[in-house]
């Protein structure tokens, strides 16, 4: 008789529907659809010196990976990623900061705790081109300087922040109380709480958290654009090369924006694997024998 | 002191919005003794449990502990350790950290952590596990661990709220001496939650019977299992038929109940079998009386066997006057 590690898995050697092929082959075009584009990028922008946007390959180069470090009187790409990066971390940060206190606040039902989260999550449907308006024109009309760390700052918050707040409900929804009454119970007061217990066990959703916002206001134009006074980030910076000149040095740009966003990706994960391997599997440390 | 009570209620009462949850309790747990509060889900236990570990406000009422009144004080100023039924052991933490938990807030320095923290792992024989984290050990190591980081606080009361529950049979019944071991060794009380008749029974030296916010009997469980106050008190804690008497309901011992036929004038009451199921050193026997009432007979497995009956027999449940008493409360 057959057992059942030695039998089949039930249906395992049924035919396939042709629903599985029509549906395959949808999903396959779909792949090509999103990724091919970005894979002609990404080998055009090896494209040889004398090479232009489209195919054929003259040959192959780095030379366009080192004009997008040369400043231009186009283009100033070197200056407007440091700033993009400056604002991204900052904007991490604040959104970290705020939704994860936002987060922890919501498990109490105040009043007008409903009214106060739509009131947050409101400007995620509003149109992204008329918030970084309004707030570059309020700034107009008060009479201050847009800025980076101040109109299109306030401008990516809008973006960030309930992202962020949605991402921690979800974080915090999977929290256990009991470990903070735990905390209480053993004498542990409410920053001590905080800083030993809570957001050591909510750690990799923070670090999704930080990870979602940097993304997030690094890669954001819509908003940014009518907000950001003088000095453009580097999502500005490309758009204004675009307009201006065609060469494959955008595609240099887009090669090595993709690479920094899989690296900051891969990083992040990495940093919540360790954390919930230590936690699942631990260092099997020595025993301690007395 | 030495008399005096480890934990007084006085009219305590818990409201959640409109719901009323525990209903004006009053109860006094002597000293270095075990309770256990007993009940169905949603009788309000948990409540009390919480409310005495400060976890929870009170709506009124006061609560004593070494007869000081804890009512409004915070949970570490109560004098009381609470064992989570999920043990709530930090998972980022090891064993000894956790352990050691306390004595870090209290600024307590690690090597005086450490030395202390092994010996409560080692009261519960979890020395060996210090490095481990709570996820690298079984539920039944994580209860010890849990034990190990209450017991470091040196509380006067120790809350276990469902604390065998989680645990298979076999090991439930070897954690449940463990702790009975324990708090007699410790000499201090045990407040201990649960909705199993058998293990507050096993337990307990006040086993305290709850339903729908009240305490509907409160006693060592030989006095509740022998005299069992209401019909709600006789089935709960089970082991007993609650038939209609002639001042009311009574209860009768289902192992004091036999098959036969009724003479000089016992009480009685013949019925059909319903069912039969072998235990082992006892068959049980379900009877439905003529009325329609359910009633039981545990029998000594030799007795049965004499002159066995099947499902749909005609038989005769037959007590003794003395076996049965009234059920005074309903």
């Amino acid at each position: 008789m057959a057992t059942a590690l030695g039998g089949h898995a039930p249906g395992s050697d049924k035919a396939r529907p042709w629903t599985f092929y029509a549906l395959a082959t949808l999903f396959g075009v779909y792949l090509l659809f999103l990724y091919g584009p970005m894979i002609v990028i990404y080998i055009l922008s090896f494209q040889g010196e004398n090479g232009g946007v489209t195919f054929p390959m003259v040959g192959t180069s780095l030379v366009w990976f080192k004009n997008v470090f040369r400043p231009d009187q186009m283009a100033n790409i070197p200056a407007s990623f440091e700033r993009s990066l400056a604002l991204a971390s900052v904007v991490s940060v604040l959104t970290v900061v705020i939704s994860v206190a936002a987060g922890l606040g919501f498990r109490r039902r105040f009043p007008g705790a409903a009214a106060l989260f739509y009131l947050a999550v409101a400007s995620l449907v509003m149109p992204s081109l008329l918030v970084g308006f309004g707030i570059g024109l309020g700034f107009q009309v008060l009479g201050i300087q847009a800025g980076l760390f101040t109109s299109a700052l306030g401008a990516q918050l809008t973006w960030t922040l309930p992202f962020g707040l949605f991402a921690m409900f979800a974080v915090v929804n999977r929290f256990n109380r009991a470990y903070e009454e735990a905390a209480n119970d053993l004498g542990a007061s409410a920053a001590q709480r905080l800083v030993y217990v809570t957001l050591p066990i909510l750690l990799p959703g923070i670090l999704g958290v930080a990870m979602g916002a940097f993304t997030l206001s690094y890669d954001e134009y819509a908003r940014t654009t009518l907000a950001v006074g003088s000095e453009n980030t580097l999502p500005l910076e490309i758009y204004a090369l675009i307009s201006s000149q065609t060469s494959p040095v955008l595609f240099a740009v887009g090669t090595l924006t993709t690479g920094l966003s899989f690296a900051i990706i891969g990083v992040t994960l990495l940093g919540i694997r360790h954390i919930q391997r230590r936690r699942a599997a631990g260092t099997l440390g020595p025993y301690i024998t007395s | 002191m030495v008399t005096g009570h480890d934990v007084e209620l006085v009219a305590v009462t818990k409201r959640y919005g409109a719901t009323l949850a525990v209903d004006q309790i009053s109860l006094r747990v002597a000293r270095a003794s075990y309770c256990c509060l007993l009940g169905p889900s949603g009788c309000g236990k948990t409540s009390i449990l919480r409310m005495i570990a400060g976890h929870e406000p009170v709506s009124e009422g006061d609560i004593l502990i070494g007869n000081k009144n804890v009512t409004d004080f915070p949970p570490v100023k109560r004098g009381t350790a609470m064992m989570f039924q999920s043990y709530a052991l930090f998972p980022h933490l090891s064993c000894l950290d956790n352990v050691a938990f306390s004595l870090k807030m209290r600024g307590v320095a690690k090597a005086e952590r450490r030395v202390r923290a092994l010996e409560f792992l080692a009261l519960v024989r979890m020395e060996a596990f210090a490095e481990r984290l709570p996820s690298q050990l079984s539920g039944g190591q994580q209860q010890r661990v849990a034990l190990a980081r209450s017991l470091i606080t040196k509380p006067r009361v120790l809350l276990l709220d469902e604390p065998l529950s989680a645990l298979d049979p076999f090991l439930r019944g070897r954690m449940r001496e463990e702790l009975k071991k324990l708090q007699r060794d410790l000499a201090i009380s045990f407040i201990h939650v649960t909705h199993s008749q058998e293990e507050a029974m096993a337990l307990a030296d006040l086993m305290v019977v709850m339903e729908d916010g009240h305490i509907r009997q409160a006693g060592a469980p030989r006095q509740v299992f022998e005299r069992p106050k209401s019909p709600f008190v006789a089935r709960f804690i089970g082991g007993h038929n609650v038939l209609s008497g002639e001042h009311g309901p009574i209860a009768v011992r289902a192992d004091r109940c036999r098959l036969a036929k009724a003479t000089n004038g016992e009480p009685h009451l013949s019925g059909r079998v319903a069912a039969v199921e072998y235990q082992g050193s006892l068959v049980r026997v379900v009877l439905e009386t003529d009325h329609g009432e359910g009633a039981t007979a545990l029998v000594a497995d030799n007795t049965f066997y004499a002159s066995p009956v099947g499902p749909g027999d005609p038989a005769t449940l037959v007590w003794s006057a003395d076996d049965a008493h009234d059920l005074t409360d309903v």
